[in-house]
């Protein structure tokens, strides 16, 4: 039975945690570019979420929960540095008066998330670090659960963050959106360290779903951020189209590719915004990766069935992959491809050239792919060595599942 | 903040001082800092042969020829800066003639 009180409690239980998914990083980001302390930021946005669930169920969910959660993390900052002799001079910068906490300029400086994503991404950092630092102080994880995500222990990732935290400050790498003579430059590796994340999440199973909803949420804050440039749209557009077809990658622990699954279970709302956003970056003719490998995963989400699929279009978009961004794992995916456009010979001597080249040696996928073309060739005591060989490769158990079912079909 | 650079190079190319002088990036690189007024000390070292180096062990002083550093790039030179940022040492570091076929290697100050 849920008496009034129970069901008002839950209400604002459920703001609070909306604030925290859509405000953690505002408040945290805000903090930093007022005291330029990240430990303090995030205690005192940790302290204001606290204060929340105290003062919402009395006073009410304010009109605008990311301006109270911000004046109020301030006010405690300069709470905090008043008892600190050394905070006198941060505190001159954080005497603004707020006694409106609904009415306070927080509107005014859009960007404070922006200038946390850059600095944590800053290449003197090492990526590891602007993984972990990313996650702790924009998306509000804790260190336990960015060292879950990482498979690394608590202790060592905590480790981590205090090194990264303290060269910020230490080796003077300031709090800033890079000029925009840096900015392609520099924005290259903050949209690969999202992906990264995403990545993270896509190949797991529920623990580690939230990574992937996170990566999300954040290149939204920066499609939102920096709407003139091509690649973060082209970058969200590509992890909804791979976040549509999740639910179908998988069957009972069995990988399930592409040709199988199920395509009526595929979300056409995510695809559908997907194809917008990748519409809207290619308008502006900046072409990059991004846009590319969405555009190929538009391909694939937008066909009616695996033999209505537009492989000559694919095999044509993976050789322009290969030409922005060349990497053997992509001329392994433009092999699939042009088997399927041109033939299969065609793709099996681009798979044999890559094999000979020794670019892969060790990666499980590219035996894998060559025994899947030589089962589609009808060569099939070829296909079980490359299976077998593929087996011995192979990562996880899922793909190792995957792989056995194949070899037992021939 | 103040910065060292480190100016590392693998000496196998190794410009006289009048070449240096005469290199149109050297001079583009000297006109930057002077124009950014961070130059503190700048100096360009003698090469590795001409190293010493001194360790005490146990208490004995032990006196050997060559550079600390046994690795294929060694320091050629040092500048000490006054700047705003990292970013800022960055930009300085980049324009550095050395940092097209050496490295530059860029320390804060402890202060």
């Amino acid at each position: 039975m849920t008496s009034p009180n129970d069901s008002a409690d839950d209400r604002v239980r459920a703001a609070v945690d909306a604030a925290f998914r859509d405000e953690w990083g505002q408040v945290v980001a805000t903090l930093i570019g007022l005291t330029g302390d990240w430990d303090l930021a995030e205690d005192c946005a940790q302290d204001a979420f606290a204060a929340a669930l105290v003062t919402w169920p009395r006073d009410g969910v304010p009109r605008r929960p990311g301006a109270w959660l911000t004046t109020t993390a301030r006010n405690r900052a300069i709470d905090r540095l008043r008892r600190d002799a050394a905070g006198a001079a941060k505190l001159r910068r954080l005497a603004v008066p707020a006694d409106d906490p609904d009415e306070s300029p927080v509107e005014e400086i859009p960007d404070e998330r922006l200038r946390l994503i850059f600095t944590c991404c800053h290449p003197a950092l090492p990526f590891a670090a602007r993984v972990a630092l990313t996650l702790r102080t924009l998306a509000g994880l804790t260190t336990a659960e960015i060292a879950r995500a990482f498979l690394t222990a608590e202790p060592a990732m905590a480790q981590r963050l205090v090194r990264a935290k303290r060269k910020i400050a230490e080796a003077g790498i300031p709090y800033r959106v890079p000029s925009a003579e840096l900015l392609p430059q520099r924005l290259a590796g903050v949209l690969a360290v999202l992906y990264l994340i995403f990545n993270e999440g896509y190949d797991e199973q529920d623990a580690r779903r939230a990574l992937t909803a996170e990566a999300i949420r954040l290149a939204r804050v920066l499609v939102r951020l920096m709407p003139h440039e091509p690649e973060p749209r082209g970058l969200l557009a590509l992890m909804l189209l791979h976040e549509a077809r999740r639910p179908t990658r998988t069957d009972h622990g069995v990988l399930v590719t592409l040709e199988h699954q199920d395509r009526s279970r595929w979300n056409q709302a995510l695809i559908t915004e997907g194809v917008a956003l990748l519409d809207q970056a290619l308008v502006m003719r900046r072409t990059g990766p991004y846009q590319v490998q969405a555009a190929i995963a538009a391909c694939h989400a937008t066909a009616p069935d695996a033999a209505g699929t537009d492989w000559p279009q694919i095999a044509s978009l993976y050789a322009e992959l290969a030409r922005l961004a060349p990497s053997p794992v992509v001329d392994l995916n433009r092999a699939v491809a042009v088997a399927m456009a041109d033939g299969i010979p065609a793709g099996l001597a681009m798979v044999d050239r890559l094999t000979a080249s020794g670019r892969l040696a060790g990666y499980y996928l590219l035996p894998a792919t060559r025994a899947d073309l030589l089962r589609r060739a009808g060569r099939t005591g070829e296909a079980k060595a490359a299976y077998e060989e593929a087996l011995k490769l192979a990562p996880t158990e899922t793909e190792r599942r995957y792989l056995t079912s194949r070899l037992e079909e021939l | 903040m103040k910065y060292v650079l480190l100016i590392c190079d693998d000496e196998t190319v190794s410009p006289s001082n009048e070449e240096l002088e005469a290199d149109p990036v050297h001079q583009a690189w000297v006109a930057d800092v002077n124009r950014r007024g961070g130059m503190l000390v700048g100096a360009r070292l003698r090469p590795v042969v001409d190293a010493t180096t001194v360790r005490v062990r146990d208490g004995e002083t032990l006196v050997s020829d060559g550079p600390f550093a046994e690795t294929k790039d060694f320091v050629g030179g040092l500048v000490i800066l006054e700047c705003a940022d990292l970013d800022e040492a960055i930009a300085i570091a980049s324009g550095h003639p050395y940092a097209r076929w050496g490295g530059v290697e860029i320390r804060p100050v402890w202060e």
